[in-house]
């Protein structure tokens, strides 16, 4: 798996402000499809992200598409070909749509009819300040910008989290769609997604790697999968109990996207 | 000694016996450690006996170093030495960058003339008058710059500062003495304060003060209250998330600082003979915090370092720019050389690009090898 | 009536001279976190050049002014790729390096031309008076105005239709994500250094016209009340920063003539501090 990783990570550590908040993070990204980033809250996912972006001070090594990429500037890795989508969503809440799809702009001729055909409400909303869309429509915003230039990999941190499951189901759709064309690194806590569209996964916990491997695997073996990420009850796992431990929103909309899975399926 | 010597303020009096005990053995180094200990209070103690020294420095000072010129300067460099020291309080100690700190030192100077001036009180009472003037305002400003954070709180800080050296300046109902400033009444200063000839005195006062100031420093910073300034100086979200709130915690950082910096004003006021508006500028409070980043941030002596050292540069250049010996080079060598600010700015710029942490930092760099040396 | 529009214009003028320094400084304060202490020197750095164009060189008031103003600006970008740049992380340093820059440029321009004010030659065609209302307003209020105006226009334009106005302006609500967006945002920053020095030499150049001579401490003394306008108008805000700095230039002049001559500095203070107490959260403001 190592040799043929898109982006793989060893060694990774940060310190932020004299706090060791990594202390060796082993990543490996798959050259297709979606890999998961689990761990629980706090483990040290999003810094793990912004560590391979550049965002934080990180020291360890960092490679992406066979290039070392551990010593560049965020701008510059992004120019190796990584569309980031942050926890946060980082939309510009002062630029309008539009701007905010034109600043991300790198390529000669970015992908706007994808986009749109994707996500029809961005051309519609174009003048509207992204500060006034709801939370749903900034995290279309939020994609939308990785898949103007041409990626070798998206990169999107919880962007289910803190969505109406019905817009959960939605985003779950179009990650789907995405990963057919981009291989997907996704943060994700919601593991009725996970098991939808990851393939591989890797596991956080206090900063460090816990566990590399299949994610249907994982989330198959209840006791790993609570040992690792603090849920599952006592039955066998099923989408409803993989939920009960996440809050009622996150249970509700991994009922949803369960749903919309075993809808699509053929 | 000497290598004791070489991390503090030059002390051109010193003796400098630098002993060729190369004695190694148990005994030895006990004695060294007790001396690497106890060193500032030799250090102070040859501090205190200065105003009898005879010996010259050629260089550093123009006569002996007993002599009342030499104690004034070395006294201006004491006094700006426990300065520098409070303002690190606030800068090195807590992460506050206040561009104020002029105006408490500012406050203790003329409220404790005016007091005399204008109520007749006695130095005594004056003084108290100006160091609680000094504390009242920087309690009163403080509350409201805190108010915002980062670097909104430089701006504020900077336009109360302001405000006070207008109004110093503008010379409100003829109080303030405008441009010229006023000197202090000398028939309510004690005899032992005035004339030339009582010079040492005013020299142990400021290194009173000085003393005052690094044991006040040392003692809140290690305190339970200064813990939680190191934890705001480092990270103040940290702080909050452990339930503290700090706002109040940086009103004392600030009090504490605004004091020191009154009674400074009052030292300086005694040191001087008067009240001018240059204490209150803004280039003051520029001048304090070009001290504390030449001597080192957030250590103890870093700031007395860089306080002494810019003081006796300022002097000392300003008298070399006067000099015939400048008079009489070319423009372009002329014009930087005779402006003792163009070059401590471009110092100050060098320091802080190429010696992060100041000089305070070059000094425990030189430790390990001073150690392997003497060992 | 006439002392109120005199009154109402040298304010205006002065509130100028102010947006023309705190628009820049807002604008490198909202993108880079720079608190760039070493603005007052390049407002000093324009006012002697546009001097020395002016009296020393015999160059018309325009052409002195361009100089000027095209010194500044070069003076802004060496100060940015010079000093500022390779202190890129770490930020308080930055902050001191100008400090250092702010006290040794006043003190060179001192060095080399003396530290009494020297007289700046008004041009003939500025040097007459408009009447309106009653009152004899000197022309050179009117140049101040119409410069402020200009940049004030140009800003805007800049910020809201070219690219380079669209990475300032994401930049001042998270410049760490429009790096994240692959912007190399380093170029961003000469660019607004660029465009800070050069509004603050122009306002150094139109202060000499305004108060008639050139001294070396003219640039930190407005760099005050330009703090004042940049806090008050939203850190990273140009139209605030225009707000703010009438509104300043306005108390300043009418507290000055109608109360004692130095209260009106001091309202602006105390207005400053009202504002701190009643909206501390608002200001630090957004780019609008
Ligand atoms: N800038 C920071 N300062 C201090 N602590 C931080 C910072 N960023 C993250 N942390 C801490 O590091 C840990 C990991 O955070 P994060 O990477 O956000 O976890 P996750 O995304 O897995 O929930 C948490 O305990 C968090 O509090
Ligand atoms: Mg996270």
């Amino acid at each position: 798996m190592t040799s043929e990783a898109l982006l793989s990570a060893r060694g990774l550590r940060v310190v932020i402000d004299g706090l060791h908040i990594l202390h060796g993070v082993d990543l490996d990204v798959a050259p297709t499809g979606v890999t998961a980033l689990l761990g629980r809250n706090g483990a040290g996912k999003t810094t793990t992200v912004k560590a391979v972006m550049g965002l934080v001070p990180r020291t360890g090594d960092i490679r992406f598409a066979g290039r070392d990429v551990g010593r560049l500037p965020t701008h510059a890795v992004v120019r190796q070909g990584i569309g980031y989508a942050p926890e946060d969503r980082g939309v510009f809440a002062g630029l309008t749509v539009a701007e905010n799809l034109r600043l991300a702009e790198r390529d000669a001729d970015p992908a706007y009819p994808f986009v749109y055909e994707l996500f029809p409400e961005l051309r519609s909303r174009g003048r509207q300040l992204a500060g006034t869309l709801s939370g749903g429509q900034q995290q279309m915003l939020a994609i939308g910008r990785t898949l103007l230039n041409a990626n070798r990999l998206i990169v999107a941190d919880e962007p289910t989290k803190g969505l109406a499951p019905k817009i959960v189901a939605e985003v779950a759709d179009v990650l789907a769609r995405v990963a057919e064309r981009v291989p997907v690194l996704l943060v994700e806590q919601n593991l009725a997604l996970v098991r939808r569209v990851a393939g591989t996964c890797t596991v956080l916990a206090d900063g460090r790697t816990a566990h590399q491997g299949d994610a249907a695997e994982l989330l198959a073996d209840e006791e790993a999968a609570r040992r690792l990420l603090g849920v599952g009850g006592g039955h066998p796992v099923a989408a409803s109990s993989i939920a009960t431990a996440a809050p009622a929103v996150a249970a509700a909309s991994a009922a949803t996207a369960t749903a919309t899975a075993t809808k699509e399926a053929p | 000694m000497s290598t004791v010597t070489s991390s503090t303020p030059p002390t051109p009096a010193v003796p400098s016996p630098s002993p060729p005990s190369s004695a190694t053995g148990a005994p030895a180094r006990t004695a060294r450690i007790a001396l690497l200990r106890w060193w500032p209070l030799a250090l102070f103690g040859v501090l205190a006996v200065l105003p009898y020294g005879t010996v010259r420095v050629p260089g550093l000072l123009d006569g002996p170093v007993g002599s009342p010129g030499s104690l004034q300067l070395l006294a201006l460099c004491l006094v700006f030495g426990g300065l520098a020291t409070s303002y690190d309080l606030l800068l090195g100690r807590t992460g506050l960058l206040s561009f104020g700190h002029a105006l408490y030192f500012a406050a203790g100077l003329y409220f404790t003339d005016l007091a005399m001036l204008e109520w007749r009180l006695p130095l005594a009472s004056a003084a108290l008058v100006g160091i609680g003037g000094a504390a009242v305002l920087s309690v009163l400003l403080g509350a409201v710059s805190l108010r915002v954070t980062g670097i909104g709180f430089a701006m504020v800080t900077l336009a109360f500062a302001q405000a006070g050296a207008i109004l110093v300046q503008r010379n409100p109902g003829g109080v303030t003495g405008g441009e010229e400033g006023r000197a202090a009444p000398s028939d309510l200063l004690p005899g032992s304060l005035i004339g030339i000839e009582n010079t040492p005195n005013l020299y142990w006062i400021a290194l009173a003060y000085l003393a005052l100031t690094l044991a006040v420093v040392h003692w809140t910073s290690s305190s339970p209250t200064g813990r939680v300034w190191a934890g705001i100086r480092e990270n103040e979200r940290r702080v909050e998330v452990l339930g503290l709130r700090p706002y109040g915690f940086k009103l004392v950082a600030l009090a504490v600082a605004g004091t020191l910096a009154g009674v400074g004003g009052v030292v300086y006021l005694l040191l001087t003979g008067g009240a001018t508006p240059q204490a209150a500028g803004s280039d003051t409070t520029l001048s304090l915090l070009v001290m504390v980043v030449l001597g080192g941030s957030g250590t103890r002596w870093g700031p007395v370092l860089g306080g002494v050292l810019y003081t006796w540069a300022a002097h000392r250049l300003g008298d070399l720019a006067n000099s015939s010996a400048i008079a009489d080079l070319p423009g372009v060598l002329r014009v930087p050389l005779s402006q003792p600010l163009f070059l401590l700015g471009s110092l100050f710029v060098g320091v802080v690009y190429l010696l992060p942490g100041g000089l305070a930092k070059l000094s425990s760099r030189w430790r390990p090898i001073r150690g392997g040396l003497t060992a | 009536m006439a002392t109120v529009v005199l009154l109402a214009c040298t304010g205006l003028g002065l509130g100028a001279l102010y947006f023309l320094i705190a628009s820049g400084l807002s604008l490198i304060f909202g993108l880079m976190d720079v608190l760039n202490l070493a603005h007052g020197a390049l407002l000093s750095v324009g006012a002697y050049a546009t001097w020395w164009g002016a009296a020393q060189a015999g160059l018309n008031y325009w052409l002195a002014l361009a100089f000027g103003t095209a010194f500044g600006t070069v003076a802004a970008v060496v100060l940015e790729l010079v000093l500022i740049r390779p202190l890129y992380t770490r930020p308080r340093d930055q902050i001191l390096a100008t400090v250092g820059v702010g006290l040794a440029v006043p003190a060179l321009l001192m060095g080399i031309w003396g530290g009494d004010a020297r007289p700046f030659p008004q041009p003939e065609s500025l040097a007459g008076t408009v009447h309106i209302a009653g009152a004899a307003v000197p022309v050179n209020r009117f140049v101040l105005i119409g410069a402020a105006a200009l940049v004030l226009v140009a800003l805007r334009l800049f910020l809201a239709r070219t690219r380079y106005g669209l990475i300032v302006r994401a930049g001042v609500e998270d410049r760490a994500m429009v790096t994240a967006l692959g912007v190399d945002v380093r170029k961003a920053f000469t660019l607004v250094f660029a465009i800070g020095g050069a509004a603050a030499a122009l306002g150094g150049g139109l202060a000499a016209l305004y108060f008639g001579s050139v001294n070396p401490g003219q640039g930190a003394n407005l760099l005050i009340f330009a703090f004042v306008v940049v806090v008050m108008g939203g850190m990273g805000s140009v139209a605030g920063a225009a707000a703010a700095a009438v509104a300043v230039g306005l108390v300043q002049q009418f507290a000055n003539y109608y109360t004692a001559d130095g209260l009106g500095d001091l309202a602006v203070v105390a207005l400053l501090a009202v504002l701190v107490l009643a909206r501390p959260r608002e200001l630090t403001g957004r780019l609008a």
